[in-house]
């Protein structure tokens, strides 16, 4: 293809007249999480950061499945969408794919984008639509009241697994970077400041972002995550992710072993030894591999941006198609059209 | 020797061979030189699922039909006139339909003892007097054409391949057919392997030369142009037909029309038209399944397009669950099913009109959907446009019952004038509707749609979605009453769509007997009672385009015949429903063949009605 319309983001999406802030986006709904559940944190968090893109409120569109996470458009005072379970990505790609000038956001969970939707999910990765997916992984289903989903933890006792589920778990990550995202990263619901800085990456980037957040249920599968938020083992087990920095914890270290990466004592290895992070890397094969670390239990888990790399959007492929064609061919003309096959007069 | 000239008002060709022996080219050819010369035609493409079936095998049969006049009709025709059969089984599997008397021209090179066993012919039939009823032709179409061929230097197989054209020249001078379009069409579609396009234009030629040098052919035929409605016409299937019908909706309503789809037959030409098109800015995108398609769609109506999706009948099951949610959130959305026979994947090339219940009610809830039936392949034009307009005017997904018939056969069509077609455009929301709120579904007292409000219109942000919604705001709600409510309304815009009259044909009008139909029975049903009429029986006809709602008249117009007689490719869908909702003693004919019914059928089934009063 000749020069795409490419590296636009949010490039197309008007800019608002005026300064917005966190209440500017807060619809007048009620709030129906049960308490003290992470989507809290998660609402909090986009709604204060959305105000920094700058751009016009009409001009972002909020679209979910269904799940306690696919509620989450309902509060955004934003144009919303809250489909049925898993179509999600597939609506708003209709969306975004003829609507540049939206910032379209999909609200998803576990169940709904990696079981009824996960055909969805990796077409919509592969295909690279102007998407924004963030991913509420809580790690059970929540709205039909505590079956194991998709990413429980094999022998995951539920009520629908009362002797352990069976079936290993999808990673999520490993799936995005299997499907080719463009863009793919990992965060928790408790730590807003790396939370928001996914999400302006994740926003900013061009294509399908997929966001991970570990979202934490505390009516069905509570502390799902609390090694990731104990302050005593946290800052040990968690690998953060950062551009051009050595991929390590405060005591563990990531390096290219004779089998593939492995995790080693930081005491035991020499500082450039230590993998530098590369999230620009247009071979998806190490990022893949930073995804498995955390196999099979959260012993160390990498947190943060796992990839990031330029290719066209399929929204902008799909536009530049039909400017080529009507460049070509000059705009569509219904009278031609009918009258143009082979015709003949009566009378 | 000079050959005699003689003068048809009708014919019905079919030709027929193998799946990989081209015969449906053969035939979109032979269709184009009638339409050009001026003739009324009506065609019935008949082709396996299979790409390639075993070759020379029953199940490999692939045909084409072509019934062609001096006068306007109305169906591809009954019982051919002529069978062209390029090898033993597509004899065999045609010979059934052939009336005594009828023309044969076999292909007598495949008539070897291989392809004869094959079909469990022990000797040839055309060698012992098993085929004495009809006129055979038997003329060695394979090694005339590579005689003929010879010295261009092209291999065998090649030369064999171009036997269709052979027989193509053949009939066209046979029925005196125009040939220079069919030359240049050759010399375009080969383009590019220019020793290929040679090859068949002198095999064209050498057919049509042979027809007028041997002695197995002694007459040839005119049949003269039609004296149709005066007009531009043109030839065009349904499947085309509907897809311009979308094109002219999308410039009629001014929204860009986006189509969400998934390939699968009969309906997968309609995607291939519609991706030829992106300079009338139009999207197409094919998904990753059916229910992605429609869902793709349903999100762009979202965002203010003209949302899409085509399919057939294992593909509305998928998309049902989109479609309620289009229902839900009264969206704008057109599904196209080109129904095929079912159940389960049934016989995917093969004609049905089955959908319809499923149409009516294929969802959970009450969900209500109106539904258009074109008649013709180009009233399919028609019927997408009609079906996007009521789409757009109440904010409702639309489904539009085509059929595999009307799909491929095709028809010259009268061309409309384009500054004649309805102008369906629409106003989006724009500002708030109750003081300084907007409210999402407060209803437009007339028509019952609620306003559409697109993303990127400030002030207007709101949110939809598959619950239940509050009256007027669009807020969830689970009150009993707001549900009863909302049901009641939902049910009521759609049936206050409003759609005309239906129309009784009925040229003495003293006819007792009314015979109904909807959909791609038209042509049929139309040419029965026209042969009941012509000998001298009192029948009137009736069609239904519109199923939901149903023309506001159509009670009355049934319980005013002692009879009422409905001919469906089902078991009866619409006679369910219409004695369901008119307590009217419907009559009932049924097949389920997946071919369309014949005239002459219809006609013996109307006379019986008839004269059992
Ligand atoms: S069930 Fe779990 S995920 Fe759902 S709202 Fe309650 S705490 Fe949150």
């Amino acid at each position: 293809m000749n020069d795409i319309v490419n590296g636009r983001g949010l490039t197309l999406v008007p800019k608002s007249d005026t300064k917005l802030g966190m209440k500017d986006f807060k619809s007048d709904q009620e709030v129906r999480w049960c308490p003290g559940c992470g989507d809290y944190a998660i609402l909090a968090a986009v709604q204060s950061f959305v105000p920094e893109l700058g751009l016009k409120r009409e001009n972002m569109v909020f679209v979910s499945g269904i799940g306690c996470s696919s509620r989450f458009p309902y509060y955004m005072d934003t144009y919303g969408f809250h489909s049925i379970h898993g179509r999600a990505p597939a609506i708003a790609t209709g969306l975004a794919a003829s609507r540049p000038d939206l910032s379209v956001w999909v609200i998803t969970g576990d169940g709904d984008a990696l079981s009824i939707g996960g055909n969805h999910l990796i077409h919509a990765l592969r295909r690279n639509v102007n998407l924004n997916i963030l991913l509420f992984n809580n790690r059970i289903y929540g709205l039909t009241k505590g079956q194991y989903s998709p990413t429980s933890e094999i022998g995951k006792i539920t009520k629908s697994t009362p002797m352990g589920s069976l079936d290993k778990p999808f990673n999520p990550i490993s799936l995005a970077i299997g499907a080719e995202a463009s863009f793919v990263a990992r965060t928790i619901d408790s730590d807003r400041k790396h939370l928001q800085s996914v999400l302006r990456e994740a926003a900013e980037h061009q294509g399908t972002s997929l966001v991970e957040i570990y979202q934490n249920c505390n009516i069905f599968n509570d502390n799902a995550f609390e090694q990731l938020k104990d302050p005593e083992v946290r800052d040990d087990i968690t690998l953060r992710l950062e551009h051009g920095q050595p991929i390590a914890s405060a005591s563990k270290a990531v390096r290219q072993g004779p089998r593939g990466l492995e995790v080693v004592p930081r005491a035991s290895v020499r500082e450039e030894e230590i993998l530098v992070h590369d999230i620009h890397n247009p071979d998806p094969s190490l990022a893949f591999a930073l995804s498995r670390l955390d196999e099979p239990a959260f012993e160390h888990v990498p947190i943060g941006i796992f990839r990031s790399v330029d290719r066209p959007s399929y929204d902008a492929l799909m536009a530049d198609q039909l400017d080529q064609a009507t460049t070509d061919r000059g705009p569509g003309d219904l009278a031609d059209l009918l009258y143009g096959g082979d015709t003949w007069r009566i009378g | 020797m000079a050959k005699q000239v003689q003068q048809l008002d009708r014919v019905i060709i079919r030709f027929a061979g193998d799946s990989g022996d081209g015969m449906q080219l053969t035939g979109d050819r032979f269709t184009a030189e009638t339409a050009e010369f001026g003739n009324d035609l009506s065609t019935l493409p008949n082709f396996p699922a299979e790409i390639r079936a075993p070759a020379g095998t029953l199940p490999g049969v692939s045909s084409f039909q072509l019934h062609f006049a001096d006068h306007d009709i109305l169906t591809p025709g009954d019982a051919p006139n002529v069978l062209v059969a390029m090898n033993p089984a597509a004899l065999k599997a045609n010979l059934g339909d052939l009336p005594r008397g009828a023309d044969i021209i076999a292909n007598t090179d495949e008539f070897t003892k291989r392809n004869l066993s094959k079909v469990g012919y022990s000797v040839s039939p055309i060698d012992d007097d098993s085929l004495s009823e009809w006129r055979v032709h038997a003329v060695p179409l394979t090694s005339l054409t590579v005689r003929a061929l010879d010295g261009l230097g092209i291999s065998k197989k090649d030369a064999e391949r171009a036997k269709n054209m052979f027989a193509l020249g053949l009939l066209s001078w046979l029925y005196h057919r125009p040939t220079e379009a069919t030359i240049k069409f050759l010399e375009s579609k080969f383009a590019k392997k220019p020793d290929i396009a040679k090859a068949n234009i002198v095999a064209f030629q050498a057919g049509w030369n042979y027809g007028e040098t041997t002695e197995s052919f002694s007459v040839s035929y005119e049949i003269k142009p039609a004296r149709l409605a005066p007009g531009i016409y043109r030839n065009i299937s349904g499947n085309q037909a509907l897809a311009y019908g979308l094109i002219a909706a999308s410039v009629q309503s001014k929204l860009p029309l986006f189509l969400g789809s998934y390939p699968i037959t009969p309906a997968s030409d309609i995607l291939h038209e519609l991706s030829k098109h992106k300079r009338f800015g139009i999207r197409t995108f094919q998904a990753e399944d059916e229910i992605a398609g429609v869902a793709a769609a349903l999100g762009a109506s979202f965002g203010g397009a003209l949302g899409v999706t085509t399919t057939s009948g294992p593909g509305v099951l998928l998309k049902a669950e989109t479609v309620g949610l289009a229902v839900a959130t009264e969206l704008p959305l057109i599904l196209v099913d080109v129904q095929r026979a079912g159940p389960s994947t049934g016989m995917p090339t093969k004609t049905e009109q089955t959908d319809l219940l499923m149409a009516m009610f294929g969802r959970n809830g009450e969900s209500p959907v109106p539904i258009v039936a074109p008649s013709t392949p180009s009233d399919c034009f028609h019927s997408a446009i009609e079906a996007a307009r009521i789409a757009v005017k109440y904010r409702t997904p639309v489904i539009l019952l085509s059929d595999g018939y009307l799909a491929n056969g095709s028809e010259p069509w009268q061309l409309p004038d384009v500054a004649d077609l309805p102008d369906i455009s629409t106003e989006f929301a724009s500002g708030p509707n109750d003081g300084e709120n907007f409210l999402p579904f407060k209803r437009d007292p007339a028509t019952l749609a609620r306003p559409w409000a697109v993303p990127g219109t400030a002030g207007l942000e709101h949110r939809i979605g598959g619950i239940e919604k509050a009256d007027g705001t669009g807020n969830i709600s689970y009150d009993p009453n707001n549900h009863d409510l909302m049901v009641r309304l939902r049910q009521a815009k759609i049936d206050g769509v409003d759609v005309p009259d239906l129309e009784v044909d009925d040229p003495d009008g003293d006819a007792r007997v009314l015979v109904l139909g909807w959909g791609s029975t038209y042509g049929p049903i139309a040419a029965a009672a026209r042969r009941v009429r012509r000998a001298g029986g009192k029948v009137a006809q009736a069609h239904l385009r519109h199923l939901n709602p149903l023309p506001a008249n159509t009670g009355e117009v049934l319980r005013s015949y002692d009879k009422v007689l409905l001919p469906e490719i089902n078991l009866g869908q619409l006679a369910l429903l219409l004695r369901a909702r008119f307590l009217v003693d419907i009559i009932s004919y049924n097949r389920v063949r997946g071919l369309p019914f014949k005239a002459e059928e219809l006609a013996g089934v109307i006379q019986d009605v008839i004269e059992s009063e």
